[in-house]
């Protein structure tokens, strides 16, 4: 009874397309027509500018927290961009760049952040789940939404984002193995930021890679230059074809860094050093594909001013959305309002009209007067 | 019109949503070929097959997250977790997501599932097999909480459960499954979710009680009228959250007297919600305080030991009297 090696033995790929420079490897080259490229670094750019915005608006107190997409607008975009509108998109909380890519008005972010219900509110043709603030739990539902794709038979594919840190949650590793079970059509796309607040991804996984994690679960792994938007793109637009063509999920690791902090409530100072930063810096993926756009002419002159103005005409949209009206945490909490809850809204309704907002709610029926009790001694 | 226990009433009601609705799907640990430990869904991969009828991996996690993305897909299902005692491995799931996903994105999205589960005690079980855990579930913003309370009203609130638009947790008390028939028409039948049932009526003493409990508080009444002429009011509550306080308010106005029994432990329990709905609605129709007879403060204390936790006859009979003499 020898001990031998199993077969298949497993291997990971890396995948870098762009270098540091914006040099192009052109054997690996995605090939993607000029304007495609041009709108994906517009749209990089933009997710840029309005993060710069953004923490501006928290700092002034117009916005509440939120987390920063800095030094990730490649892995967002260069996964993004693979999905037809008729796919669907999970996303986490730092997926700003991806979800406007998907259509959610700026100002409607922005509203989100700045405490309104209203801003989660995907339109009504809109394939998007709202932003899913615990950790890695929006996995099993995208591994749901594909499930209910393949059984309506519908030519439908998921993807799903999240961090490095969530790869330690349990959530994960269900979503993983549903998925490879029902060799359902969803692509998981991690960018691998590696931080977790403030956690280094060498105290969240002993393993060499987060892609390697796919293999235990039965599917392609692959770890791609999440700085570098043609690789990301490439390495996803496999893994989409691979789900639209009933080949089932694959895990895209996108080795990535947060440029920024963690959430505007967070001081990086404390964990990470200038130095690292630094060196992430200078592979920051904006300056990277901008190389290369300007060596292929492809970079339109004042387009920081249009991403600006686009950002501004949206900020001022958000600033003239009217004031809440707290009723309206009632009104979908069901499909129809439960008696309490009716009495509940009533009450609140009567606090607000009256300026008395402590009062009791109502109860139905009421009491009877005392001395008119109806039942016996 | 046939004689079914619970388990035969639910698996029929399983079978004919599924045949009216192809959205509806089944999905849990077992629940396909083996067709449930307790058989529940016995038959249904037999005649749907397994995209219908899914034997899960196990993982609670796995099975409620998945199902509410096919929830927000459009379609329903129906999951089944193997003992509630287990649910608190898909907890986040519930109350993170399946209750909040129509709030979270402002009606876009709803989230139509059933969470079935079997709950409570008195089967000689092991631990996390025999509690009763309906008041996390009831205090959660945006779920529906079901406990039938025998194999006619349990057909009829699953369906209505399957057909609800939003999510409800549906509790199955063990003890129930096999306990006694009811004749159970043929036709699909359903009831309304959030309407309590006055199921035996008497002008001296309210009792509350559901599911596992409620067979002990009509055995309570039963006796006390035998042995002391006094008419109760049992309340059959079926749906825990949203809570029909209409029904147990106009009841104590009529009484006075009110004792609630339950099998989950007495401390922020669904009695005292209950309790302070009386308080809002009947106070001054109180002759004496509010009882209640409930589990103890303690974890599952083994089923050596269980008939001294869990609610019994004689302890409902003795609150009663001491309510009564008060
Ligand atoms: C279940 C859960 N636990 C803890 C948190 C608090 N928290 C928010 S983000 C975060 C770190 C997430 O790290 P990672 O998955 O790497 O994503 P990143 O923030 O780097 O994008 C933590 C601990 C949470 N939101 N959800
Ligand atoms: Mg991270």
């Amino acid at each position: 009874m020898p001990r031998t090696v199993l077969e298949p033995r497993f291997q990971v790929e890396y995948l870098s397309v762009l270098d540091a420079e914006g040099s192009l490897d052109s054997a690996l080259d995605p090939g993607l027509p000029p304007a495609e490229l041009k709108r994906l670094y517009r749209a990089m750019l933009l997710g840029r500018r309005l993060d710069e915005r953004m923490v501006r608006l928290q700092r002034q107190g117009r916005i509440g927290t939120f987390a920063p997409i800095k030094g990730q607008e490649a892995s967002q975009l260069g996964s993004v961009a693979v999905l037809r509108p008729t796919d669907w998109m999970v996303p986490s909380f730092r997926e700003t760049a991806a979800m406007i890519w998907r259509g959610w008005p700026i100002e409607k972010l922005l509203l989100f952040f700045a405490g309104h219900l209203e801003g989660g509110q995907p339109a009504p043709d809109q394939r998007d789940l709202p932003i899913t603030i615990p950790v890695s739990t929006q996995l099993p539902h995208a591994v749901g939404l594909a499930y209910a794709a393949q059984y309506r038979e519908d030519d439908v594919i998921v993807m799903a984002y999240f961090g490095d840190g969530a790869t330690s949650e349990g959530d994960f590793h269900e979503a993983l193995n549903f998925a490879g079970v029902w060799h359902v059509p969803v692509v998981f796309v991690c960018q691998n930021n590696q931080w977790a607040i403030s956690v280094p991804l060498k105290k969240q996984t002993n393993s060499k890679t987060i892609a390697q994690k796919a293999l235990a679960y039965g599917l392609p792994g692959i770890q791609v230059d999440g700085n570098d938007v043609l690789a990301v793109y490439a390495a996803s637009r496999e893994a989409v074809a691979r789900a639209r063509a009933g080949d089932g999920p694959t895990l895209i690791e996108c080795v990535t860094y947060r440029l920024g902090v963690h959430t505007t409530a967070d001081d990086p100072t404390k964990y990470r050093s200038a130095e690292e930063v630094a060196e992430w810096e200078r592979r920051d993926p904006l300056t990277r594909f901008a190389a290369y756009l300007k060596r292929k002419r492809l970079l339109d002159e004042g387009l920081e001013a249009a991403v600006d103005e686009e950002i501004a005409a949206a900020v001022a949209r958000f600033e003239a959305t009217g004031v809440a009206d707290p009723l309206v945490m009632f009104d979908h909490v069901y499909a129809e309002l439960p008696p309490d809850l009716k009495a509940q809204r009533e009450a609140l309704a009567e606090g607000l009209r009256s300026g008395e907002p402590g009062r009791r709610e109502k109860h139905e029926p009421s009491p009877p007067m005392r001395g008119q009790r109806s039942g016996k001694r | 019109m046939a004689k079914l226990n619970m388990v035969k009433a639910l698996n029929l009601a399983l079978m004919q949503e599924m045949e009216r609705d192809p959205d509806v799907l089944v999905i849990g640990e077992d629940v396909g070929v083996d067709g449930g430990v307790f058989r529940v869904t016995e038959d249904l991969h037999r005649t749907y097959g397994s995209k219908r009828v899914i034997d899960s991996p196990l993982a609670e996690a796995g099975i409620i997250g998945a199902s509410i993305g096919m929830a927000l897909y459009g379609l329903k299902p129906v999951c089944e977790i193997q003992f509630s005692g287990f649910a608190f491995q898909c907890f986040h799931q519930i109350e993170n997501h399946a209750a909040r996903y129509r709030n979270r994105s402002q009606g876009r999205f709803h989230v139509p599932m059933v969470i079935r589960m079997p709950y409570g005690g008195g089967v000689r079980a092991l631990e996390h097999h025999s509690e009763s855990e309906e008041q996390f579930y009831a205090h959660i913003p945006g779920l529906k909480m079901v406990i039938p309370s025998g194999p006619r009203n349990a057909r009829a609130l699953l369906a209505a459960a399957i057909r609800d638009p939003d999510p409800v947790v549906f509790f199955e008390h063990k003890a129930l499954y096999h306990a006694h028939k009811e004749d159970v028409p043929d036709e699909s039948e359903t009831m309304e979710i959030g309407r309590a049932r006055v199921v035996r009526e008497g002008d001296d003493l309210t009792l509350v009680a559901w599911g596992g409990m409620l067979r002990v508080a009509r055995e309570a009444a039963e006796t006390l009228e035998q042995e002391d002429g006094v008419g109760s009011d049992v309340i059959d509550l079926l749906t825990v959250a949203p809570l029909d306080r209409e029904t147990i308010v106009r009841s104590v106005n009529k009484t006075g007297r009110v004792v609630i029994v339950h099998e989950a432990p007495r401390s922020f329990g669904p009695g005292a919600e209950i309790a302070a709905s009386i308080m809002d609605g009947a106070f001054l129709s109180l002759e004496a305080p509010i009882a209640r007879v409930t589990a103890h403060d303690v974890p599952f204390p083994g089923f050596a030991r269980e008939k001294a936790n869990v609610p019994d006859v004689a302890r409902v009979v003795a609150a009663a009297r001491d309510t009564l003499a008060y």
